[in-house]
This record gives C-alpha cells, structure tokens and sequence, in this order.
C-alpha cells in the first residue's frame, strides 16, 4: 500500500514543481517589469485573480481555523478536539498566503504596512487590513504552542495554554469582522456589480459561507494529511463537521436565494445567460449538493465520499467567490477578463507552497494526536453507529457528559432530520 | 465648495480644455479621446442626429467613493471641492478605481512605482483663488469653474431660459449625493452618462455597516464569554469526581 501511494505522490509532486517554477519565473517579471507586463489587469479590471482567489477566497478557505477552535475552547464540544490543532495550523499556513499573494497585488508592495499607521476608519479595507494583521499575530501565538510543546518549553507552553480562551474569542470577534467585511467591500459598487452578487447582506452571506466552506476544508485537509502520514482519519469527528457543514449551508442556502427573491431580481435568472450559468454553478456545487450530501448519514459514513463531498464544496465556494469578484464585474461591464499564466502561475505558486509549509509542519510539530488514539476512537464510534444504524450517531457533544450530551443531540435532530 | 459646471450646448469641441490640463499637470503627448494615465479629461464625441461633445473627468463627488475605499487615506475630499491624491501614501491597492461610480481612477500598470491618476481640479490654483486650467483656457464659457451653488442656479437659468435644447436634469446636482462637476445638455447626451449611479452617496452603505462593529464587538463578545462561562460550569459540576489537567493538551478522549 505504501508503494502504490509513493507512485500517486509522484506525478503530484512533479506538478507541484513546474507550479514553482512558473511561479518564480512569474514573480520575476511581476517585480521587474511590473501589473502592467505580468497581468491581464486594466483600468476596467483594477482587481483580477491575485484579488478575486488569493485574497477574498483565501481567507475565506482558511475559517476552518477560529471556527473549529470556537468549537472547541468556546463552545467545549470536546469531541472536536483532535481536529482543533492542524485547523489551526491551516489557518495560518492559509493567512501567511494570503499576506504573499497580496505582495504581488500591491502595487507597493513594500507599504503594506502603512494601513497600520495612516488610518481612515471610513474604509473597510483599512478594517480588513488591521483585522488580518491581529487575527495572523492571534494565530501565530496559537501556533506558537505547537513549537513550544516541540522543544519542550513548558513554561512558555503553559502561558500560551492559559491563553487559549482569550486567543481564540479574539480570533473569533477578528475573523467574524474580516470574514464579514470582505463581503462589505463590495457593498461600495452597487452600479458595477451584477445584481445577482450585489446584496446589502453580502457581509453576513460571506461570513456565513466562509464558516461552512472552514468545515469543509477541514474535512479535505484532513483526509489528505491521514492520506500523507499513513494515519487513519478522524471518521467520527469528520463526520460531526459536515453535520455542521450543512446546517451552516442551509442558513446560507436561505440567505442567498431569500435576498434575491426579496430583492426580486431571481427573474434575472431566466434567460439563461452567462451570469445565471455561472450562479447556478455556484449554487449548486457549492452550497445545494454539498449541503444534501454532508447531511446524508450514508455519505458521512463513508471517509472517500465525505472527502470528494468537502472538495465539491470548496470548489464551489471558489467558484462563488470568483463569482462576486470577477464574473459580476465583467457582465456588469460587458467587458472579459482573463488571468494570464503568471497570474494563474503565482496562485498555483502559492498554493504549492502553502501545501508543503503545511506538511512540514505537521510533520514536525505534534499537530496530531496518536494514531492509535484516532484508529480506535474510530472503531468505536463504528460500532456505534452500526448498532444504531441511520440514528444521528456522534451528535457534537455527545463526548460531553450529562445533560449536554442531551442539548446536543436534540438540537442535532431538529437540524437535521435523517 | 468649488466646482465645475460643463455646458454640452456651448462646447465646440476644441479641446482646449484637454490641452490646457495636460500643460497644467505636465502630462505627456497621448491619445486625446479616453480617459487614461496620460489623460485627466477627455472630450468624447456624441454622434446622433447632431454632433456634440461631452467632457470625461472627475466629478469631484461631494462624498467620494474613492476617499471612502481608500485604506490609507490617499484619496481626500478637501473642504474647497477638489478629491486630491497623495502619492506618498497610497499602497496600490486599487480599491479606489473599483469603488469610483464613474470608473474615473487610472493607473499606471507599467511602472514600478505607480501612481493612481486622475483630475484633482488643479487644486493649488482653487486654493489661490484662481479658476481651473480648462476653466480659463474654454473659449465659449462651456466649461466655468466657481462656486457649486452659484454654478447650479446658473444651470436652472440656462436650462429654464432655452427648455428646447436642455433635459431637466442638472447632472452632478444629485447623482452620488451630489458632486462638485456639474454637466447640462440636451436629453440624447444625458442620457450617455452613467444612469445607474444612485442619489444617496455610495459610503453610507459601507459606513452603515462598519458604524455597527463596536455594537457587534461588545455582544458577540459578552455572549461567547456568557455561554462558555455557562458550559464550563456545566462540564464542572457534571464531572465533580474528575481532576482536569491541562484543558489544551487533554484529549478528546471522554
Ligand atoms: S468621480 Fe470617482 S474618482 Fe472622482 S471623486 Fe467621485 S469617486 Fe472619486
Ligand atoms: S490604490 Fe492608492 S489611492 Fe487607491 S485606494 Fe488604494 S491606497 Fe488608496
């Protein structure tokens, strides 16, 4: 089995190189000869790729973090746990990308800083840049934990570990603003945004789809991390995250398809053009089937289908966010953008490096509990849900004791009646 | 506040407006036609049963979107009317060319250190008291630079006293909250001007949203707190009999 995995590893790996590569080769002309030369941008397309994926979509795919850690510190569903240090540790990984992607966007790159000292509160970019930079440094320290336990620090160890309520309500409260404002952005272009992505709840729709979409991407990363230390995943616990999966794309589902009825304009959807195609794409890979599919108690069971449920969600959510940034703008317009392969070249760059800053991280520091831990919390719950067989099995705090464990199985089954 | 009135009836299209502005901001041989880093206004030509002329520019908005965007404050409204930049801050963002309701903002894609460009209403002249460089290079008066609610009286008197060749409508007056380039015309060339540009200023939206964070803050705030205080008590009182060790490293283990 090792082999075989060694042989798929290998074209992964190739393509990951010629990522790099071209991504150099890109950052190259990018900071020689400028946006102009190196990106399809124009003065009709201020924002392309760069923006549109390595930012909105970046921080958004990187929620999984401050929403699996309220989870765990805040809300004390302890069965989450286990998940709670590489949900992190993603979130950091994914917000140093975002800080490198939004090198190459700047086009001073090197006053990236200077939000932090001349201010204008009137600007949700100013609000996003201050909640990003404090949210990196919160995650920073959390991480910092992992490296403190490495070495053995203990005092430093323990200091961190008494923060750790303090910390992650302030991850929350930043990402809650940021997660929200990336959204608000948007709410400056009424005229220049296609009505099907431009809504006054934008903020609340990002926030939202940014929760669901840090589930979902925790489901993925954890599948590909098992699948890469030839560990076991965390079956039961995966399984409780699409449960809350699909109740947050539910809540979305209503909010985005409710504000567009409310607005009356999801009669722009008849004629099917090139708009109401790529919101339907939107909508059905990235919130209906996901969402059908996190919460069939089948698919759940089943570590392979639970993973290609979370990449069809992220896929979709990508898809969504490109939609506000790029395709609203362009039909909007009337006018197409395309990225050029640098652009596409330095997001793939990115992405590869984020991927392998992640594996050698976890490899190094002790971001995942004991195999054996894992392998027969599996097989318990399991057995579990064999003998139950269709019940909800593992509804989150379940691990709890008393009278929780109630609260979290009823309101379980309200949301989800399978 | 100063402002801009542009009269599409008395432009003959001369364009020495356009040359006056490149001479006043030392701007290089280009193409006159569209707005571009190189060009701070443009005369476009408006070809239907007649020949006119509509002059492209900054409006000046009386609250502009693009100071609003602009996270370090490089865009400002000054209190004489001019939305002036300051290179020395501006990171590049570019949010003000997307926020900017009239996609006025250019940029210089193909330099190392580039700029954000736009008219800034010659606003060292303004604020000597002087008329803007188009202002005093139009020969016919289509283009008057003065004070903004003299500038819309004037306006109403020219489109009240010939009704046949003016749309009831002074653009600028009200579109984006008002801005400080007012244009008059007949109806065929008003109607070429952004018609999608709401009356109340675009940064109330986003204000209105970032007014509520502090509110936000303090509940979402106090009700993590309340509910955690709430479960840890619960898990406390359940679990008399255990000892916990450290909360972080404890397991998931029940
Ligand atoms: S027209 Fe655009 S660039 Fe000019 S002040 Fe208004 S928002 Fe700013
Ligand atoms: S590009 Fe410059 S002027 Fe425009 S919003 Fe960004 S920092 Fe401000």
């Amino acid at each position: 089995m090792n082999a075989s995995l060694r042989i798929l590893a290998r074209p992964w790996r190739l393509i990951g190189w010629l990522c790099v590569v071209a991504g150099l080769v890109a950052t190259y002309v990018r900071f020689t000869q400028g946006l102009g030369a190196s990106t399809n941008l124009s003065d009709d397309f201020p924002w392309g790729l760069w923006v549109g994926f390595d930012v909105v979509c970046g921080v958004g795919l990187a929620a999984g973090g401050f929403t699996i850690s309220a989870i765990v510190y805040i809300f004390r569903f302890e069965k989450y746990r286990p998940i709670a240090k590489p949900a992190v540790l993603a979130a950091f990984v994914g917000y140093l990308m975002v800080v490198g992607g939004l090198l190459f966007d700047l086009g001073h790159p090197w006053r990236l800083w200077h939000p932090l000292v001349m201010w204008n509160h009137h600007s949700v970019m100013f609000e996003v840049s201050w909640c990003v930079t404090l949210y990196t440094i919160v995650l920073t320290l959390e991480v910092s934990s992992l490296v403190f336990e490495r070495l053995k620090w203990l005092r430093a160890l323990r200091r961190v570990h008494r923060a750790i309520l303090p910390l992650t309500l302030a991850a929350v409260l930043l990402s809650m603003l940021h997660q929200s404002s990336l959204g608000s952005l948007f709410l400056l272009v009424p005229g220049r945004l296609h009505a099907l992505w431009y809504s006054p709840i934008l903020p609340l729709q990002f926030f939202i789809s940014a929760m669901a979409v840090g589930c979902a991407m925790t489901i993925v990363e954890s599948n590909l991390s098992s699948r890469a230390f030839g560990r076991s995943v965390e079956a039961d616990v995966l399984s409780g995250v699409a449960k809350i999966a699909a109740a947050l794309l539910g809540v979305y589902l209503v909010l985005r398809v409710g504000d567009l009825i409310v607005r009356g304009v999801i009669t722009e959807l008849w004629p099917l053009n090139h708009a109401s195609l790529f919101f339907l794409a939107e909508i059905f890979l990235g919130t209906i089937i996901p969402m059908v599919l996190f919460s069939m108690h089948r698919i759940r069971r089943n570590t392979k289908w639970l993973y290609h449920s979370g990449q069809l969600a992220v896929v979709g959510f990508v898809v969504a966010r490109l939609n506000v940034s790029i395709t609203g703008f362009e039909v909007a317009a009337g006018k197409t953008y395309v990225p050029t392969w640098m652009e596409f070249a330095v997001t793939a760059m990115l992405v590869t490096i984020g991927i392998k800053v992640f594996y050698l991280a976890a490899k190094h520091l002790p971001v995942f509990e004991d195999d054996a831990d894992a392998a027969a919390r599996s097989r318990r719950w399991r057995a579990e849900t064999d003998r139950q067989d269709g019940a909800p099995a593992c509804a989150p705090g379940a691990a709890r004791d008393g009278s929780l464990d109630q609260r979290g199985k009823a309101s379980d089954e309200k949301l989800l009646p399978i | 506040m100063n402002a801009i009135l542009f009269d599409v009836n008395e432009c003959v299209g001369c364009k020495a407006c356009v040359y006056a502005c490149a001479k006043e901001n030392e701007l290089p041989d280009t193409d006159l036609e569209i707005l571009s880093e190189h060009r701070f206004t443009a005369l476009e030509e408006i070809n239907e049963d007649e020949e006119w002329y509509l002059r492209r520019m900054c409006m000046h908005c009386v609250e502009p979107s693009c100071a609003s965007a602009c996270p370090v404050g490089a865009l400002k409204k000054t209190p004489l009317g001019p939305v002036v930049y300051d290179f020395d801050k501006c990171i590049g963002c570019r949010y003000c060319m997307v926020a900017c309701p009239f996609n006025v903002p250019r940029y210089e894609w193909d330099s190392m250190t580039p700029r954000v460009r736009k008219c800034q209403m010659c606003h060292e002249r303004v604020a000597a008291g002087k008329s803007t460089a188009c202002a005093e290079a139009c020969p016919t008066g289509a283009t008057k630079s003065g004070e903004r609610s003299a500038l819309i009286a004037e306006a109403w008197r020219r489109i009240d006293s010939n009704p046949d060749s003016y749309a009831r409508h002074v653009y600028g007056e009200k579109e984006a909250g008002g801005t400080c380039v007012l244009i008059i015309g007949p109806q065929e060339v008003i109607d070429v001007l952004n018609p999608n540009v709401p009356n109340t200023p675009l940064p109330h939206r986003t204000w209105f949203v970032l007014s509520q964070i502090p509110a936000a803050v303090a509940v979402v705030g106090a009700g993590l707190v309340g509910v955690n205080w709430i479960i840890q008590r619960r898990m406390k009182l359940a679990s008399n009999t255990k000892t916990s060790t450290c909360e972080h490293t404890k397991g998931g283990k029940p």
